[in-house]
């Protein structure tokens, strides 16, 4: 579609496009104000009848796979991100589309990462039409300088399966790494050359797509014990060398930052779950893998103990640091979204304490609930913030698309979120007056944590009133703000933006809460 | 028609940038410049640029400007150094704004138990090095600075003094010895320096050289504030006058020690348990103590044994010395819990201030407590070791109220 169809202004004010990629969008709407109604998009029926009574799916490669699934020009192809930067999948099914002549794909990924970059050619050749999925990298790059025909369609994990159970995507096929599986399909992430963990953001697409393909290097024998993927919802299976390089799907041991700020932004985070009251017996947290994140969950670790306190659970992403915390009693269980290092796909395979979650579980808006607003803190990025608490973790101030939402925005959900940034990076403000693109309404973030001080919402008076008379650096985000634009020279320039948009930002429940526009030069 | 470069770029530089001048006799300026926040703050760049070359009068240039993301005060050190070196005598200083941030003042007698190095030349690490709320910042023009880049160090820490804040940290200098050390002192001194570091002292002469030139450039330049010093003992010899150095001057704070290089002067080695250096330590902490001033301890540089750093201050301490010094943010916290009294000492200690204020009150000239007289130097130790302990926040403030 072309962007100058008409732009809209949505409920927190931003201008969005009324069609994308052909299809009429909902304005953001306000913080669960739009409820889609009707039934759940299904695929087609199968009948057991038209498959091997012996259970046997493997075919020869996976063009033979395609070809079977009946792949045609302009169909939607999902893939997922769960080998990480390691992953060969994305790159081997759109070669494969390409050698077989189809055009106009829609590529259609949980997530992409910068080994994707490979699968450009195919977007200039025509293979793949557009990309509705996270864009890191050079992706978002070649996207944000519009040169991708189709308009970029960012999708948090939970709003991706929302739109494949309400049916705003519907996908054509679905090729599902798997780290193990047998040949009547039945897969899991847990063992094999290439084990990640678990498969969850595949989960949707096994359920409701059309066609079904599992691709691995690691067939065992029926059956394939935990079945993360259930065998009858594949199609066909296909055996290759390798489905990922093992050295960059998980980490042999994850590192926590070294930077002396970035450890005094966890430690305070870590110091103001505790003095707010939200550490106690039987409380939840988020943690993660970024070095901030990694390092507050340490800190959180060694005041739990101290104060003899113990979590009920802990989402992961896990790693080590959460693994010997269930080891250790302080918490009883790991509800996992992913494993982010070895010992985290090793305590996966062996702990009952250690579960596995998907999309649906924790994130899905047409669920009947979910477990992300269930958590009392969640700590998590942003690129900028603004004095209204507004956070964009998309772009950079530059107006470059460089990063995807992931489950981020599903987290805001949570008790208490916060966000531990640096208030700069080098001479680039991460606080300011308004975000470039709005990814989570202020209403939803609750306090930043910044080398500078601490800003909590006004919005969260409990908050407020729960540290007083601590020694926690509580300031107004503005007073912060103004130390920052003291430092850098002033408030940065706007950045140019020519008139195209290039990509919509999906908010939670389907309907578009910003839009990203090409750059300028 | 001159040459010249400063500044430092390439993949893993950040926050600095790279100039380069050529000058011509004609053709009027033409700027280049790269910064990866172009589009942030390109026109806040160009003003910048375009404001110094106008000072240093330069009207027939071509500047090529590399930017990782340098700050404005770190772009004015910078350009200013390319200008120096192009080899004519340049009278004027490209000055940032003094910041109201900077401009807080120091006591003769505050607390100095952790004092940071920043090494000289590298802004991105003295930009947020109060955030860790050491006692005291050093911004080094000495050992972290490369004979070459002498001249751009002195630029950069006269703009970080104008520009950083530090948030009530004692905003020191270490300088170069000698001359060196003499011209450095014209740069910085202007700009609200607390405390001069002195290094390689072995006579009371190099304190007194120093002194006067400080006071030399205060007059000139009306600079009110006293600027105190600490010399650095690091030599045999100097570890023998430590006494003479730490009376050498009325604006002396404190006497420190540097092991690395006094082990060396008298042929060993530095070990963990220096034993080597027990004397030479002594020594200072008894000079510091006969003159009234504070001993410091040398600094603890393996910055990933946070447990030996512990046990380190912990010795520091029973030794005499009041500060230690530190070359990662991360230390702090440890030497400042390290040196906090314990329980037992500050329950004994409040109990003799408060014995104190209760014989001042009732106009006793005797302090005692229980059946034991208390002496005056254990009154005011007591009253150092009740401020020790509400710093590190093992005491609050109001303790009187809850006793």
């Amino acid at each position: 579609m072309s962007a100058d169809k008409g732009l809209v202004e949505n409920a927190a004010g931003r201008l969005v496009p009324t069609v994308v990629n052909g299809k009429e969008q909902v304005p953001f709407a306000g913080v669960a104000k739009h409820k889609p109604s009707g039934a759940r998009a299904a695929p087609s029926l199968a009948s057991c009848a038209d498959f091997p009574a012996d259970g046997n799916k493997v075919v020869k490669d996976l063009k033979t796979a395609l070809k079977a699934a009946g792949l045609k020009d302009g169909m939607t192809i999902s893939t997922h991100h769960h080998l990480r930067n390691g992953d060969f999948v994305a790159n081997m099914v759109f070669d494969a589309v390409s050698e077989m002549g189809i055009k106009d794909t829609m590529w259609f990924p949980s997530a992409s990462f910068p080994c994707h970059s490979h699968n450009i050619q195919h977007l200039d050749s025509g293979v793949i039409h557009h990309i509705e999925g996270s864009m890191n990298g050079p992706l978002g790059e070649y996207c944000s300088r519009g040169k991708m025909r189709g308009l970029g369609v960012l999708r948090s994990h939970g709003g991706r399966y929302q739109a494949v159970q309400d049916g705003e995507v519907h996908i054509d096929i679905a090729v599902i790494a798997a780290p193990t599986s047998d040949a009547f399909g039945n897969s899991n992430g847990l063992t094999g050359p290439a084990a990640c963990g678990l498969l969850g953001f595949a989960l949707a697409d096994s359920q409701y797509a059309d066609k079904v393909i599992v691709i691995t290097d690691n067939l065992i024998p029926f059956p394939c014990i935990p079945w993360q993927i259930q065998g009858n919802y594949v199609d066909h299976v296909v055996v290759v060398d390798k489905i990922g390089d093992r050295e960059k799907i998980v980490s042999g041991t994850t590192k926590i930052t070294r930077s002396p700020d970035r450890l005094l932004i966890a430690e305070l985070t870590a110091r103001f779950v505790r003095e707010a009251g939200i550490m106690k017996d039987g409380f939840s947290f988020q943690g993660g893998a970024g070095g901030t994140a990694l390092a507050f969950a340490i800190y959180l670790r060694g005041m739990m103990k101290e104060a003899g306190v113990k979590a009920r659970f802990v989402r992961g992403g896990s790693t080590r640091y959460l693994v010997e915390m269930l080891e250790e009693g302080l918490t009883d269980y790991i509800l996992d979204g992913q494993t982010f290092d070895l010992e985290g796909v090793r305590s996966m395979g062996e702990n009952p304490g250690h579960v596995w979650t998907s999309p649906f579980t924790s994130y899905n808006y047409h669920g009947k609930g979910n477990f992300a607003s269930q958590v009392d803190a969640v700590v998590l990025g942003a690129t900028e913030v603004d004095v209204n608490f507004n956070a964009n973790v998309v772009t950079h101030s530059d107006g470059k698309l460089l990063h995807g939402i992931g489950g981020w925005q599903n987290c805001l959900f949570s008790r208490c979120t916060i966000l531990p940034i640096p208030s700069f990076r080098d001479r680039i403000p991460v606080l300011v007056d308004e975000v470039t693109t709005l990814c989570g309404p202020g209403e939803l973030i609750d306090v930043i944590v910044t080398e500078r001080g601490i800003a909590i919402n006004p919005l969260r008076k409990d908050l407020l009133d729960a540290v007083k008379g601590s020694d926690l650096p509580i300031r107004d985000i503005r007073d912060i703000k103004a130390d920052v634009e003291r430092i850098c020279g002033g408030a940065p320039q706007k950045p140019r933006f020519e008139d195209k948009v290039v990509a919509a930002i999906k908010w939670v429940d389907g309907t578009v809460i910003d839009s990203v526009r090409q750059i300028s030069g | 028609m001159a040459k010249s470069e400063a500044g430092r770029t390439g993949k893993d530089i950040r926050s600095d940038c790279w100039v380069a001048i050529e000058t011509a006799s004609s053709g009027g300026l033409s700027l280049e410049i790269r910064s990866k926040v172009e589009s942030m703050y390109g026109t806040s760049f160009r003003q910048t640029v375009e404001d110094g070359l106008n000072l240093f009068s330069i009207e027939n240039a071509r500047v090529e400007i590399e930017d990782k993301g340098a700050l404005p005060f770190t772009i004015m050190a910078r350009l200013e150094t390319a200008v120096r070196r192009l080899g004519d005598p340049v009278e004027k200083q490209f000055l940032p704004d003094m910041a109201a941030q900077c401009t807080y003042t120091t006591t003769r007698d505050r607390m100095r138990r952790s004092r940071l190095y920043l090494p000289g030349n590298d802004p991105k690490l003295s930009v947020n090095a109060g955030i860790h709320k050491p006692d005291g910042v050093i911004l080094d023009l000495e050992d972290s600075v490369h004979p070459s880049e002498k001249d751009a160090a002195r630029l950069m820490v006269r703009n970080a003094l104008r520009q950083v804040d530090f948030m009530g940290a004692e905003r020191m200098v270490r300088i170069n010895q000698g001359d060196l050390g003499l011209l450095d002192l014209e740069f910085v001194i202007p700009h609200n320096v607390h405390v001069v570091l002195i290094p390689k002292v072995e006579s009371p002469d190099q304190v007194k050289a120093v002194d006067g030139k400080i006071q030399e450039i205060r007059k000139a330049g009306k600079v009110k504030a006293e600027v105190f010093l600490m010399p650095i003992v690091e030599s045999a010899l100097g570890a023998i006058k430590a006494y003479e150095i730490a009376t050498a001057s009325p604006n002396n704070v404190a006497l420190t020690i540097g092991l690395e290089d006094y082990t060396a002067d008298i042929g060993t080695r530095r070990t963990a348990k220096g034993r080597e250096s027990f004397w030479a330590r002594s020594q200072v902490v008894n000079a510091a103590r006969a003159a009234g001033i504070q001993p410091i301890d040398t600094v603890f540089s393996d910055v990933s044994d946070m447990e030996g750093l512990r046990a380190s201050v912990i010795e520091a301490k029973s030794l005499g010395f009041d500060g230690k010094g530190c070359i990662h943010p991360r230390q702090i916290q440890v030497i400042h819990e390290a040196f906090a009294p314990t329980d037992a000492e500050i329950d004994r200690t409040t109990k003799v201030v408060l014995a104190f204020e209760d014989a001042q009150a009732k106009g006793l000239g005797v302090v005692s407590l229980g059946s034991k007289m208390i002496d005056p130097p254990v009154v005011k130790r007591a009253l150092h070791t009740v401020d020790l302990a509400i710093a590190v926040g093992k005491l609050k403030g109001n303790w009187r109220d809850e006793q």
